[in-house]
């Protein structure tokens, strides 16, 4: 049985408040998130029963703190949304997770939802602000000064592929998919060496190849085992690696051959064949080659650029996923990595539509030829920082789109559609339309957790183990006929779930 | 492709001693793509954050997962 895909993602966005006295990111963030929370939905908190940051996919506990907030603090700094996603305050930055997706292109949808749901509530908070404070939100990855913040990405997978399997297909294609995911950087940071542009926000903060930090000496391979789901069957691969991307394109690409590749690796059909002799040199050496043909060594006593590494994922997938395993949406997927694979050997530039770290870099190619600016004046900094910035009308990224200079694969109504309505064909179904039908009655949900209170008093919780299921097509009906107390008893009396 | 579309371009293949003028075409799509780009970097200067070495060197955030 073929494990059903199931995809998520996590954003931290960047936080500051223009004008004000003091830069307090913590408040900022809360009062962004805060605002936004619907009237309705102001009491209910998160699940934290579920929450097991410790846990290593190595097969231990690690020693640590993991201090779930109190009831009060957790309402106010979490938000379960009626699209099935979570925004909250994670430390310093408010962070949106999308709902479960079945595919690719549905979280791209759901993601670019969530930058209108952080411009909504910035709008909104920014209100309550004195007349001359402003609040800049970016969805970048780092601040220039050696503090980073992450765009993680969740894959669902099988229990029964061993982790060493996915280290070891994963690291070669972590270290060199950046050059179609990277989202371009002006300047180096964490003590690596100088450079003008590199392709990737993140590579400088990455100094082992397998752990479990999120935070420090961040590792290539993330070891969280955190399934939010059955974890006899399922392991939720937690990817930390990749940079907060603004192009639909790039998106696309990145969540889409990853998933790939983890299929790949499902399979049996990537081991040690791709493994590189330093990975955690190399990924900061493929961030500074902007021709992407840097040689890297791998342990076989083979060097391969950038370009060649990832043929070779897309060579094994053409290789052995058949129709069988391909749905449309992966079959454009393919298509894409192999046509901007081409490009980039052929012409990194032409690529300026479509990959947001190219889209930048002609952006400020055009800048510095215009003004005869040095890499190093501040101005190229700000353009860098501005093209993440969220406001239609100020950010960088959202001007080039207006001005018809980036690729698009959505509409924009069918995003907007996503802030308000959740993925019919995964668990957030049900999470997303509970909160929009019974928001009375909620006491608290996770991601695998529905906690309903009907008395007053007494808590009946539901459990989501299974994230294909809760669907439309399973629990549409009951949705719509049910009380609240008539869901809870179909659900739990009958001991299905 | 069509066997016709190539007999027309032979037909429009100029003579080797005919002198090769600029495309006016092309030359009138790269001015537009000039412009178009100057336009596009006008807006930009009109958008990007004014003091910026200030404004980068105040940007600082904890660092985040």
């Amino acid at each position: 049985m073929t494990t059903p895909t199931i995809i998520g993602t996590e954003t931290e966005y960047g936080i500051s408040v223009k004008n004000a006295r003091d830069q307090d990111p913590v408040a900022a963030s809360t009062l962004v998130v805060n605002v936004y929370k619907d009237r309705g939905l102001k009491k209910i908190t998160w699940d934290y029963d579920q929450e097991n940051p410790l846990m290593d996919a190595r097969g231990f506990m690690s020693e640590g703190d993991s201090d779930p907030p109190d009831q009060e603090n957790n309402s106010l700094i979490n938000d379960i949304l009626i699209n099935g996603g979570r925004y909250y305050v994670d430390h310093a930055h408010p962070e949106y997770c999308t709902p479960e997706c079945t595919n690719v292109r549905d979280l791209v949808k759901y993601e670019k939802a969530g930058e209108l749901i952080l411009d909504l509530s910035r709008m909104a908070a920014e209100e309550l602000l004195p007349d001359n404070q402003e609040i800049i939100i970016y969805k970048n990855n780092t601040d220039y000064k050696g503090h980073s913040y992450g765009s993680h990405e969740n894959y669902l997978m099988s229990r029964n592929v061993p982790f060493q399997d996915i280290v070891n297909g994963l690291t070669p294609f972590f270290v060199t998919r950046q050059i179609i995911t990277g989202s371009g950087k002006v300047g180096s940071e964490n003590g690596t060496d100088e450079v003008d542009f590199q392709i990737s926000q993140r590579a400088d903060f990455f100094e082992t190849e397998v752990g479990l930090s999120t935070m420090v000496a961040r590792p290539i391979i993330n070891t969280r085992d955190e399934p939010h789901a059955d974890e006899k069957l399922y392991r939720r691969l937690h990817v930390i690696v990749g940079d907060s991307n603004m192009s639909e394109y790039t998106i696309y690409l990145k969540v889409g051959i990853t998933s790939i590749v983890l299929q790949l690796i499902e399979k049996g059909v990537v081991g040690e064949q791709f493994k590189l002799s330093d990975p955690v040199a190399d990924i900061k050496k493929v961030s500074r080659d902007l021709s992407c043909k840097c040689q890297l060594a791998l342990e076989d006593g083979r060097t391969w650029t950038p370009i060649e590494m990832q043929r070779a994922y897309l060579d094994l997938a053409d290789k052995h996923l058949s129709d069988i395993d391909l749905c449309l949406i992966e079959k454009d997927v393919m298509d894409k990595w192999a046509f901007v694979l081409d490009r980039l050997e052929s012409d990194v530039m032409s690529l300026d539509r479509h990959l947001d770290w190219v889209i930048k870099k002609s952006l400020m190619d055009a800048y510095i030829r215009r003004h005869g600016f040095s890499w190093s004046d501040p101005r190229i900094r700000m353009l860098d920082l501005q093209y993440h910035d969220i406001r239609p009308n100020k950010g960088l990224y959202a001007r080039l789109l207006k001005n018809g200079r980036v690729k698009r694969l959505l509409n924009q109504e069918e995003i907007i559609h996503a802030i308000t309505n959740p993925p019919v064909d995964t668990r957030a179904y049900f999470r997303g339309m509970c909160l929009q039908k019974y928001p009375a009655e909620i006491h608290s949900a996770s991601w695998n957790s529905m906690i309903f209170c009907l008395d007053g008093s007494s808590l009946d919780k539901i459990l989501m183990d299974r994230p294909h299921f809760g669907t439309q097509e399973i629990v549409g009906e009951l949705l719509k006929n049910c009380t609240a107390a008539e869901l809870v008893e179909a659900v739990l009396g009958s001991n299905n779930s | 492709m069509p066997s016709e579309k190539q007999q027309e371009h032979k037909d429009k293949r100029p003579q080797d001693t005919e002198e090769i003028q600029p495309n006016p075409e092309l030359t009138e799509e790269g001015e537009e793509i000039k412009e178009d780009l100057d336009r596009l970097l006008d807006e930009i200067d009109e958008i990007l954050e004014e003091d910026s070495e200030e404004f980068v060197e105040n940007y600082i955030q904890r660092g985040g997962q």
